[in-house]
């Protein structure tokens, strides 16, 4: 999953120094991750962000540990695996979908349970903490995503294809960051059906009446 | 070079020759003082420097060597459980993650590779997501690992410059002035969120900039 040359559109600094200060929710940890598996730009970024936080555990003024502490990780260490000795075995196929998602997805786009949300579009739930929500979805070339407004911020990772809307163009690895304000569109590149890692701190709601009737079913 | 399997026997009689700093030493030189860490048997005359905690975690990772583990969990473990009371766990649950992530360090030390991560670094990432696992019960998504292969074996140069530019940005930050300072705490002690993170105009994040350009420089060279 190399395709770093072509990103345009990076991961801010903010979302970079939440999630390395392990303060994001569950949602945008995965957009990160993800995006950071396809872009070496964030991912040397990201590198800066977790120096700085090893620095300030470095300064920290000690807190004593327990008299026996060191005895006690020991016997921890004894009573748990050694995988010292493992090797790091690495998958040599290629993939559609980056790591962190499909250790969601329990695998690949084959394994990806679809859920119909009308007009082609189709989604798959993922399953993340409660304070944000994250999904795969797959729009057809040429289709729309139903217009949609949020509350709170939605990431959207491409990982196929490409989409566009009033902000800009998106291609695979892309991220859109839309924040409260924004009303959009995404319409799916003619030629690849487009296929995008949405996350959002709270839920979506959709504006057509039908979409809307259906969220609570769908929960987006 | 570090599979050898006399250096224990080396070890007492070497112990006085001391720690070098890292940081001005030519290849040639650092060759030297890769041996004489090797050699070294006493943790006591051993300094804070980041290169020098990074060759003692390389003595637990391949020589499951339990005096360097010893003198890492005696510098980190109090360190690690100041950073988790800071980030709002109590006393007793900080000790057991504390515990926990130096029981980590040991297990994943093969993991553990100098040219991309200083020491400090690669523990708060371990701290950090065993924050997560146990205080916020969630998951933790990380980044794909580079195809770098099992033999990718890092440039001692490499390992060099990343070592440098760890102590240089510490440098940096311990000189920002302290709102600036107070800000960047904030953020890693649990206090902001991202949109919090995003609203702060007084963050000082120039002073990082110069080691994500060595960093890419990195990445792309050990790509190749």
């Amino acid at each position: 999953m190399n395709m770093t040359q072509d990103i345009k559109h990076h991961l801010t600094d903010a979302l970079l120094m939440a999630y390395s200060a392990g303060n994001l929710p569950e949602a945008f940890s995965l957009i990160v991750a993800s995006h950071v598996s396809m872009c070496d730009e964030c991912r040397a970024r990201l590198g800066a962000f977790d120096t700085i936080g090893g620095n300030l555990m470095e300064s920290c003024d000690s807190v004593a540990m327990s008299a026996d502490s060191f005895e006690a990780t020991l016997a921890r260490i004894e009573s748990g695996p050694d995988a010292a000795s493992q090797p790091c075995a690495r998958d040599a196929r290629s993939f559609v979908l980056p790591a962190p998602v499909r250790d969601y997805v329990g695998g690949d786009l084959d394994a990806v349970k679809w859920r119909p949300v009308g007009m082609g579009v189709k989604q798959a739930i993922l399953p993340t903490a409660a304070d944000g929500s994250a999904r795969l979805l797959y729009i057809p070339a040429g289709s729309a995503v139903p217009d949609h407004g949020h509350r709170g911020t939605e990431l959207t990772l491409v990982l196929q294809g490409a989409f566009s809307d009033q902000v800009d163009h998106f291609a695979a690895g892309d991220v859109e960051i839309a924040d409260e304000d924004l009303d959009h569109t995404p319409v799916a590149e003619p030629g690849q059906d487009c296929i995008c890692l949405a996350a959002t701190d709270a839920p979506l709601r959709f504006r057509s009446l039908l979409p809307r009737m259906a969220q609570p079913f769908l929960r987006i | 070079m570090y599979r050898d399997a006399n250096f224990r026997d080396t070890a007492d009689s070497n112990s006085r020759q001391g720690v070098l700093s890292a940081r001005a030493l030519d290849d040639e030189a650092h060759v030297r003082h890769e041996k004489q860490n090797r050699r070294m048997g006493s943790m006591s005359n051993m300094t804070q420097n980041d290169a020098d905690w990074a060759s003692v975690l390389i003595r637990v990772r391949d020589h499951r060597d339990k005096e360097a583990f010893r003198a890492l969990f005696q510098h980190f473990a109090p360190r690690i459980k100041a950073f988790l009371m800071r980030s709002g766990t109590d006393a007793a649950m900080a000790e057991e993650c504390a515990q926990d992530v130096m029981a980590s360090l040991w297990q994943k030390a093969h993991l553990f590779d100098p040219s991309r991560a200083s020491a400090s670094t690669w523990i708060f990432t371990i701290a950090r997501n065993r924050r997560i696992d146990a205080i916020r019960k969630q998951k933790r998504p990380e980044p794909e690992d580079l195809p770098w292969g099992p033999e990718h074996e890092p440039d001692q140069a490499d390992t060099l410059v990343l070592q440098q530019e760890t102590e240089k940005l510490g440098q940096a930050i311990a000189c920002l002035p302290s709102k600036q300072k107070e800000l960047i705490e904030k953020a890693y002690f649990g206090d902001l969120t991202h949109s919090e993170i995003a609203e702060q105009t007084g963050l000082p994040l120039g002073t990082i900039k110069s080691r994500i350009r060595l960093a890419l420089d990195r990445l792309r060279h050990a790509m190749k």
